[in-house]
């Protein structure tokens, strides 16, 4: 009796254990790590819920915690065999996850290069290597001028088009109290949140340069052009009559959500931020063009990778989980959730997202956008930050200063390039 | 167990006493000197977290000698302790000397004093942060303003930005430090200003010749403890610079600010190491020095 029983307990672990194995076979489970972000949180539930729909016998985990831990997280899981299978990470890191060997290419006969070079817009191509491609972005983010309508209307001015227009619809809305100090600015200005994109890659180039030569490898902006880039910057806050100043309000966001900016650039990320703001009106146009007409902007991105840790069939999932996040319906519904831009042209430039009054003019954007190889971008601001104070605190000449950020910044490229 | 059955009295205490101490030995080895131990073999390598580490020997050093940013600031974080300890040294102490007499309201000023100790840094700092802003959201400027006076810029600004940071962090050990005075205050027998007053000494000489010299011990914690603090200050420096942390120029930037940064912004956590090196040899002189000096002879 006491046999018997033991007997059928084992016979009844071994078929369970078995049962358990055998639906492992068939449910493959795929971790997907991303930074926490709310709306990127929602929008990559509602493609993992599509996603398994579409394959029942793959399920997707999502992990995400908060983006100063990302790194780290990263770096301590996947040696170990822990963690993602698939994982976001920012278009900056991307030669760091590569020589760390974290990351394995996107195989050829799903993803081939020469398709993607075809589909996506061209700034993705950063992430190419050879003919095959290492990752690939659901969606990208571009700048654009945004303008509050109440002052502009108040001011009796249309928003600008061209830098010219910039500076006198600026000047126009700012206003001053009685001792001359600034109450609300024209144009928010900061190196510190976007304009140093603004002024690498719109203002040089529209100022006759090219900041950066052998792709992005040498400073190339210590030159007559930078340098006009960099007086035309300064001349904002320190010309005259000043239409902003730096550190107005604490951050230029909190100006133009405060209404105390008349113009703001930023990306496209913020339009989330923007659209809950009560008694705000803002419209949204395109990068004011340069004196000869030029037309540029910055993009960046975070893009999907998978990971070496995923083997067999984790890594034929991940493979079909890839090729779902960078479809045309899962940028579509980033587009509608995120307010990040399709990284496709026949997703973005469609007829309805391209004439979008909000999303329209970063859409536009795109198709002339730049994309900065950073090797580490908050030093590389930084140096962009302290051109601009050593001339606003130092009273340094913006050929003097920008020289000074120009050897720096050759320094940290060279030091990453030469490692 | 006839291992143990064997033991004498004294070995069994022996054991004993190990077997309790193991728990805080763990703990320091594990938690304590293992990281610390890492942190300074880090220093000799190269490692961006992701890759593998190399061996680069006294590379970081090197470089950070060579660093104008390293040598501006050291000069930061030593004028933090410089300006700092003094100052809260000198305001806990004539704050909790008076409060000490005070019997009106006694416990709910002391509360008061109390108070911004226990509030977070974090918040602390982003509120002196808005104090600080020019017009038109500046408390102090928009104070000024409304007087007709200049603005001043506080945190924009190579010079002021420092003591304009340095101001709150004072403030917010205040409390600490008045507590740890207040208890030494009252460590000092009575019969001692008992006697004093049937001498008819004057107060200027029963503060300078019975009540310092008997604080000693309470002065050299907290000059030991404040120290530290300075030495190591990020918390206010970060909050109130986030955006351009350490700015403007890197005139506020304390040595903790720089390794946080080198470390996870830029990733390069060999040289970050070597920094942290430095300053645990700085804080470590900076102690040793404190004890000495301070010591009872």
């Amino acid at each position: 009796m006491k046999l018997s029983r033991m007997r059928a307990l084992a016979l009844a672990s071994a078929t369970s254990v078995a049962a358990l194995v055998g639906s492992a076979a068939n449910a493959v489970e795929i971790e997907y790590w991303q930074y926490f972000f709310d709306a990127r949180v929602t929008a990559m539930e509602q493609l993992i819920e599509n996603f398994q729909a579409a394959n029942p016998d793959i399920t997707v985990k999502m992990t995400h915690f908060p983006y100063a831990d990302y790194r780290t997280k990263v770096a301590a899981a996947i040696p170990a065999g822990e963690g993602p299978d698939v994982v976001q990470l920012f278009y900056g890191w991307l030669n760091d996850y590569v020589q760390a060997e974290l990351i394995q290419p996107l195989p050829a006969d799903v993803f081939p290069a020469a398709e993607i070079d075809e589909q996506f817009f061209p700034m993705v191509q950063a992430m190419k290597d050879g003919d095959q491609y290492w990752a690939l972005p659901t969606a990208v983010r571009s700048l654009a001028l945004f303008y509050n309508e109440r002052l502009l209307d108040e001011a009796g001015v249309e928003p600008p088009t061209n830098l010219e227009e910039l500076v006198s619809v600026a000047e126009a809305t700012t206003k001053r109290d009685g001792a001359g100090n600034i109450t609300q600015v024209g144009l928010t200005a900061g190196m510190t949140a976007q304009d140093h994109h603004w002024w690498r890659e719109v203002l040089v180039r529209q100022f006759g340069g090219e900041p950066y030569l052998d792709d992005y490898r040498t400073v190339n902006y210590n030159n007559d052009a930078g340098i006009a880039a960099l007086e035309f910057y300064a001349d904002l806050f320190m010309g005259d009559t000043p239409v902003t100043a730096i550190g107005f309000m604490d951050e230029p966001q909190a100006a133009f959500k405060a209404g105390r900016a008349a113009l703001h650039i930023d990306g496209s990320f913020r339009i989330g931020a923007l659209a809950d703001i009560r008694g705000l009106k803002w419209g949204v146009v395109e990068l004011p063009a340069g004196p000869d007409g030029t037309e540029s902007n910055y993009s960046s991105y975070w893009v999907n990778a998978i990971t070496t840790k995923a083997e067999g069939e984790k890594y034929d999932a991940a493979v079909k989980f890839m090729e779902y996040i960078t479809s045309d319906e899962a940028m579509q519904i980033w587009l509608d959730v995120v307010g990040e831009l399709p990284a496709k042209p026949s997703v973005g430039m469609t007829e309805a997202n391209a004439n979008d009054p909000v999303f329209g003019p970063f859409i536009r954007g795109l198709e002339y956008a730049h994309t900065t190889k950073f090797v580490d971008e908050s030093a590389q601001r930084q140096l962009m930050v302290e051109a601009v104070e050593r001339m606003q605190l130092q009273g340094m000449s913006a050929a003097d200063s920008l020289a000074v950020a120009a050897e720096a910044e050759q320094k940290l490229l060279d030091e990453y390039y030469n490692d | 167990m006839k291992l143990y059955r064997d033991l004498t009295i004294r070995q069994k205490q022996i054991a004993w006493a190990w077997a309790f101490l193991a728990i805080p030995v763990l703990f320091y080895g594990i938690i304590r000197f293992y990281p610390t131990g890492n942190a300074i073999l880090i220093s000799f390598q190269d490692w961006n977290l992701l890759g593998a580490r190399t061996w680069t020997g006294l590379e970081n050093y090197e470089k950070l000698f060579a660093d104008p940013v390293f040598w501006k600031v050291f000069r930061n974080t030593f004028v933090y302790l410089l300006l700092g300890t003094p100052i809260s040294l000198v305001i806990s102490f004539v704050i909790a000397y008076h409060l000490d007499k005070t019997r009106f309201l006694h416990g709910f000023l002391r509360m008061l004093y109390f108070l911004p100790f226990m509030t977070s840094a974090v918040a602390m700092a982003w509120v002196w942060r808005w104090f600080y802003q020019p017009v038109p959201i500046g408390l102090f400027n928009n104070f000024l303003a409304s007087l007709g006076i200049a603005q001043i810029n506080f945190l924009n600004s190579t010079t002021n930005a420092l003591p304009s940071i340095l101001a709150p962090a004072v403030w917010a050990g205040l409390g600490f430090q008045i507590i740890i005075f207040m208890a030494g205050l009252r460590a000092i027998p009575r019969s001692y200003y008992e006697a004093a007053r049937i001498d008819g000494v004057s107060s200027w000489t029963v503060l300078w010749e019975i009540t310092l010299p008997l604080l000693k011990p309470t002065i050299v914690f907290i000059v030991v403890f404040s120290s530290i603090g300075f030495l190591r200050i990020f918390d206010h420096v970060y909050n109130m610079t986030t955006q351009n942390p350490g700015g403007p120029l890197n005139s506020t930037k304390p040595l903790v600010l720089m390794i946080y940064e080198t470390a996870f912004s830029s990733f390069d956590m060999g040289y970050a190491a070597a920094q942290t090196v430095v300053l645990f040899l700085i804080l470590l002189a900076v102690s040793l020095l404190q004890l000495r000096i301070l010591r009872d002879r």
